[in-house]
């Protein structure tokens, strides 16, 4: 098998530790978490960082925490935890739609949240989730902490605005009442990056409107990190069949997918179409049913 | 109309599970395995052993200018790097394929696949290997690579093979089978023609453990030690010393526990030539193992036969012909192995399980800038494609003619009465009651209520497809006359010694990649001879201690190997009987035989076990005329044919309207394979198969752009199924022996690979029949499935 | 440096180098070459130890990472002599043919059990999803977890008559 080139080894035994690491080794360092992303890269040769600095010791970067109206998740949280946690089943099911088709059980067992966001691969599912949930990402470095939100984080394929002296620590989904989610995705099999893939959060009126929405899309393109023409075509008006189609339509337009082995061009513009017409249809169900349940 | 009987297991050993002979038994070799101690070839460590990396073209067709090794051999660690021109000197740039053409061990002149092997650098340990490629510096010249088989034969095509004399072209070979003048006639007469373009993509047997060799060479002793991950033993022994001038009695080649073969571990390449010159070179132990990308970019891929299909056929269903040209793409080298009489392998028994007043084939070979290959993934020497291609034309007649294919089939199956049946290609079909099978299989599938379920959910919109296979295939490779492999005769060998105390130790000429041998072989000496399997020791692998023979792949283990070790224990036994004789001081004629024993006809109580026969052999009894003091003896055996399993499988799949998406919900397989063994293994040989179909027809291709890169070349593009993509699987069986093996036995472990792929594929385009499918080329990714639905057929840059 | 880890309940120290693959630890440095490895791409699964008591792909992490933890690798399934009833499990149920997926597929089993003493087909198959076998077709290897999950305290005897397949085949007379 594939093995990478040599570097050297240091493992952080707290955050400002980890953050006086990176500060020390500078351009050619890296912080490895689940290292899921990061090691399949470097035995590929794509990657060949100097130093590597571990931060699987950091128990305080992973955790699933409600306080008041958001969501804090700790950069650390592996994907199996955010997968079998309740809290957050409850509150924002499209993360457990989403982790059920994220690779597989195994680097679940390993990777993190964090580690996925900063790979900042196109393809990558929680990047849609944290678009569609307006995630507020807090990033500290040496100079403090300071909060981005989630359209700012990702500057291209595999890029962040994460500097090279920093750390995400934390990942804030703000709850809100009223509101639910739903995440689908084609693959050609069990593990695939998507195909396309789609998520949607939204937020019902006391009318029965949809009040609030954000629709995302994976794989296809989509500028900006979420559907915004497809959003406001829909932002206020009753759900229905139509409204859906509507905002497939939108979607789809607005998406760039690419033809590949995954699938055609036009094959993928029809999947943002169909995946958001059904995100959109799970969340309102689920809004529904929820309200039903309370009343 | 068979000879051989039915063998009902001893019903005393069945109680407590432990057959002395056929039956449900639990494996021998399992107590290693799952403890973690099995051997395979990277469990092989040596005193003093190096290791061994390959540098590996990234371009698809190139001139090579110039290589420089000098950064790389300074490199700590490393002692030697070894190229095209070092092996040039050695006469082993060079090497005789199993096709009568050659293919370069390194590249000289140019490079003609993508990952073709370059150099090769021998390190103290794999991390300095392989941080040695880095460092070596490799000077090309691009050169318009050929990627699609059909612009091989273009005129202004590039020319591939300028390394042979006076090449202008890429063309191969062209073979033909059955009658064109007649086939044509029952064409123009017919009432209906069908017709169809078939792909049967590049796809890869990929087994779980890559290919590799550990090479020790002795120059004290001018032996040669090679472990290798190889299926046939014996025959890569010849073959090294045929090419490498070691004399074949200084060759030893043994073959560990194998992580899977499927076929990819048949040739001899590069990698296990550069180890034994590295071996030579540097005086110490060489490992080479190859990694996951070199496994599925250089070696040997499977398929890739573009096909045209025609049938011919009455109005009412009953199919006249089958006529079909194909295009059969081998790679940049003809190395695919098959007896050499058949270029084209056993395509012709693309006539089917159906009984045709006319078949004719043609098949043209040609060379393109791909990786070398074509013979492989359980494919029987060709038997996947021409199944495949039968079944999917049968489906198309039946479509055309709004016959249900079921119905199609039946009518027009060989019958029983009909066998040995001479099909209209040459071959001479065993046994077979292909009714009873199909008939079976329609029963466990619940087929007319699965027709009905469709039809409503099609009132619905909602696609729900049931695909029908039949398939006969032909296995068990061969009569010495008609079959070799480089003149080498595909006639097997077996061993048989019973020691004193009544154990015994057979020695196979065959290798198990996982098929069970160590237990089904000892079944079969156990139910000739009555020892208890578990007193039978079998040994294969290792050329210095094994019969001569050709190796396991085209299913003939059972057929060939299983026929010499039934044949060796009945020589045994033969021999028993006259030894007891003697002890009894009877005539061997007044003995009666059950199973361990020999007794006195009319007075039971006296008889002689095995084990006291054995004794007396080796020990004081005077032997009679003729008999010599042991009870061993060994068996070289030559099948009189091939044999002919068969199966009807039936495949249920659900499909997403709105994206495509192919569940597969059932899949129920009705497998006949003669005479059962051991009916575990047998199952656990038909799940493999059936996984494989799923894994072709849905997700499975080696593509390449058209520039020649391989797009299929890790396991994050090539996608083999999962535990989620496949359903519990559905199995029955029926026993129609064959009447010329020994045990009737006729081999089952490539028929779900043969039987699978189109009972899939006909099962989607069943589910599209609303709009209006004919065909759709495999894989059936989601996107291909939608495309189809939309009228568009999606190609892949290859085809 | 320095790598010190628990493997099978044994504490062992050894110098890699950092980039050396905890796969690679295991078979190379230690001998342990139960654990398998079948690619480059972190996709088959043949690499499956368990750490901390959870499966992961030993190819996707360095032995400097898992330095400190506990390990535990199909050598360690039996205990004292006394075979895992999974390993029971596999040869009851014929859950390996050419055995090179077998033993991750056993280590991924007993953390499941471990976790889920009966679990259902769905969650069976999904639980090893991210391994691959290209031999069995994946439902034998159900039934060997199955039968694991039936058996906690293993069987008593080497073999215990299994079900007749009567029933799962439809045989027809000669």
């Amino acid at each position: 098998m594939q093995i990478p080139a040599a570097f050297e080894y240091a493992r952080a035994e707290s955050l400002d530790h980890a953050l006086q690491l990176l500060a020390e080794h500078g351009e050619e360092a890296r912080v490895i978490a689940g290292g899921h992303s990061l090691l399949p890269m470097m035995k590929l040769r794509l990657a060949n960082p100097e130093w590597l600095i571990d931060i699987n010791d950091l128990a305080d970067l992973d955790y699933i925490t409600e306080e008041g109206d958001t969501l804090r998740i700790g950069a650390l949280t592996r994907h199996v935890s955010l997968l079998e946690s309740d809290a957050v089943a409850g509150l924002f099911p499209l993360v457990r739609d989403a982790e059920k088709t994220i690779a597989d059980p195994l680097v679940r067992n390993r990777g993190t949240i964090g580690g996925s966001l900063c790979q900042a691969d196109p393809a990558e599912d929680l990047s849609t989730v944290c678009h569609v949930l307006r995630t507020e990402l807090v990033i500290r470095g040496p100079n403090g902490e300071r909060t981005v939100p989630m359209r700012e984080l990702h500057r291209g394929p595999y890029e962040t605005s994460v500097e090279q002296n920093e750390i995400l620590t934390e990942i804030r989904w703000p709850i809100r009442p009223r509101s639910s989610s739903a995440y689908t995705k084609v693959e050609r099999r069990v593990g695939d990056w998507a195909t396309t893939a789609a998520g949607a959060c939204l937020t019902m009126g006391d009318a029965g409107q949809i009040e609030d929405v954000v629709i995302g899309l994976t794989a296809v393109g989509l500028d900006g990190g979420t559907a915004t023409r497809a959003e406001d075509a829909i932002r206020g008006q009753q759900p229905g069949e139509e409204l859906y189609a509507e905002a497939g339509r939108l979607a789809a337009e607005d998406c760039n997918p690419v033809g590949d082995q995954r699938g055609t061009e036009a094959y993928k513009r029809h999947l943002a179409d169909e995946l958001t017409q059904r995100v959109l249809r799970k969340a309102v169900e689920r809004v529904n049913s929820t309200t039903a349940a309370r009343s | 109309m068979t000879a051989i009987e039915e063998r009902p297991a001893n019903p005393a050993a069945a109680a407590e599970n432990r057959p002395i002979g056929f039956g449900r038994l639990q494996r021998k070799e399992d107590p290693r395995f799952i403890r973690g101690k099995g051997h395979y070839l990277d469990d092989v460590v040596l005193p003093g052993m190096l290791h061994g990396a390959m540098l590996r073209s990234p371009y698809a067709h190139a001139k090579l200018i110039s290589i420089d090794t000098s950064a790389a051999l300074a490199h700590p660690g490393v002692h030697a790097v070894i190229t095209g021109k070092d092996l040039e000197g050695l006469n082993l740039a060079w090497a005789p394929t199993l096709s009568a053409d050659v293919m370069a061990i390194l590249a000289t002149d140019k490079v003609r696949f993508q990952g073709q092997e370059v150099a090769f650098v021998v390190a103290d340990d794999r991390y300095s290997a392989r941080d040695a490629l880095e460092l070596i510096d490799v000077e090309y010249e691009a050169l318009p690579p050929v990627i699609n088989a059909r612009t091989a034969l273009d005129a202004d095509a590039p020319v591939i093979r300028t390394d042979l004399e006076g090449r202008t072209d890429n063309h191969i070979f062209d073979w033909e089978a059955g009658d064109a003048a007649e086939t044509d006639a029952v064409f123009a007469r017919a009432d209906v023609v069908v017709t169809e373009d078939i792909v049967y993509p590049r796809v890869h047997p990929a087994p779980m453990e890559t290919c590799g060799a550990v090479a020790d060479y002795d120059p004290i002793d001018g032996k040669l030690t090679l472990w290798e991950t190889t299926q046939a033993p014996h025959a890569h022994r010849t073959l090294y010393a045929i090419v490498a001038g070691i004399p074949e009695h200084k060759i030893r080649v043994i073959s560990p526990d194998i992580g899977g073969g499927f076929g990819n571990k048949v040739g001899i390449y590069p990698g296990y030539v550069c180890a034994v010159v590295g071996s030579i070179v540097t005086g110490k132990p060489v490992k080479w193992v190859e990694d996951r990308s070199e496994n599925l970019m250089s070696t040997s891929f499977a398929r890739d036969y573009l096909m045209h299909g025609e049938v011919a056929a009455t109005n009412d269903g009953k199919i006249l012909a089958v006529r079909t040209t194909v295009l059969a793409d081998h790679g940049a080298f003809n190395a695919t192995a098959q007896p050499t009489k058949y270029p084209a392998g056993f395509f012709h028994i693309f006539t089917g399980s159906y009984d045709l007043e006319a078949a004719h084939c043609k098949v043209t070979g040609v060379y393109t800038n791909k990786a070398p290959g074509g013979v492989a993934y359980a494919c029987s020497f060709r038997v996947t494609e021409a199944v495949y291609l039968v079944e999917r034309m049968v489906d198309v007649l039946a479509l055309k003619l709004g016959i249900d294919p079921a119905e199609i089939r039946l009518k027009n199956f060989i019958k029983p009465e009909q066998f040995p049946y001479q099909n209209k290609t040459g071959w001479e079909y065993d046994s077979g009651e292909y009714e009873r099978a199909m008939r079976m299989a329609m029963d466990m599938a619940g087929y007319d209520e699965l027709r009905r379920e469709q039809a409503e959910k099609r009132e619905r919109g909602e696609l729900m497809g049931i695909g029908v296979t039949f398939f006969t295939e032909t296995v068990g490779a061969g009569p010495r006359k008609h079959m070799d492999i480089v003149g080498l005769g595909m006639a097997d060998g077996a061993e048989l010694r019973v020691h004193p105390t009544g154990k015994a130790v057979v020695r196979l000429s065959v290798q198990s990649q996982g098929q069970g041998h160590e237990t089904t072989f000892a079944q079969i000496v156990s139910e000739e001879i009555g020892i208890p399997p578990e007193d039978i020791e079998v040994v294969h692998g290792d050329t210095d201690n094994t019969p001569f023979g050709l190796g396991t792949y085209g299913s003939r283990s059972t057929p060939v190997s299983g026929g010499a070790v039934a044949m060796v224990t009945r020589k045994v036994r033969d021999k028993a009987r006259l030894i007891a004789a003697a002890m009894l001081e009877t005539r061997p004629e007044d003995l009666e035989w059950e199973k361990g024993r020999f007794f006195v006809k009319g007075d039971p109580s006296q008889g002689k076990t095995i084990a006291e026969i054995a004794m007396g052999a080796h020990g004081t009894v005077t032997l009679p005329e003729g008999v010599d003091g042991n009870l061993d003896a060994e068996v070289t055996y030559d099948p009189p044919n091939l044999t002919f399993p068969f199966g009807a499988y039936i495949c249920v799949v659900d499909i997403d309207p709105g994206t495509g998406v192919v569940k597969v919900r059932r899949f129920i397989a009705v497998d006949d394979c003669g005479t059962r063994i051991n009916e575990m293994i047998i199952e656990g040989q038909v799940h493999g198969g059936l996984t494989d179909g799923v894994g072709m027809a849905l997700m499975e291709i080696i593509d390449f752009d058209e520039d020649g890169n391989c797009l299929g070349g890790s396991f994050m593009d090539y996608l083999i199924p999962t535990a989620m993509e496949v359903p519990d699987w559905e199995t029955g069986h029926t026993v129609t022996p064959s009447p010329h093996h020994p045990i009737g036995a006729k081999g089952i472990g490539e028929s779900a690979t043969v039987g699978s792929p189109s009972a899939v594929v006909n099962a989607v385009v069943d589910a599209l029949q609303p709009y209006g499918v004919v065909h759709i080329d495999m894989p059936c990714t989601p996107s291909r499935v939608w495309e189809a639905m939309q009228g568009r057929h999606v190609p892949t840059a290859g085809v | 440096m320095k790598i010190t880890m628990t493997v099978n309940g044994d504490s062992v120290t050894s110098e890699a180098e950092p980039r050396v693959l905890l796969v690679h630890f295991l078979r190379d440095v230690l001998g342990l070459t139960g654990t398998h490895w079948g690619c480059d791409t972190s996709n088959c699964g043949l690499c499956a130890v368990l750490m901390d008591g959870v499966p992961v792909k030993s190819c996707t992490v360095l032995a400097a990472m898992a330095s400190g933890h506990e390990i535990r690798t199909v050598e360690g399934l039996a205990t004292g002599g006394t075979l895992d009833p999974v390993q029971q499990g596999f040869m009851e149920e014929h859950g390996l043919q050419c055995g090179f997926c077998t033993p991750g597929m056993m280590l991924t089993a007993r953390a499941l059990l471990d976790k889920n003493p009966d679990p259902d087909e769905d969650t069976i198959r999904q639980a090893i999803s991210g391994q691959i076998c290209r031999c069995t077709g994946y439902a034998t290897i159900v039934r060997s977890i199955k039968w694991a999950a039936a058996h906690p305290a293993g069987s008593s005897q080497a073999e215990t008559p299994a079900e007749t397949p009567a029933e799962e085949t439809a045989e027809v007379p000669a």
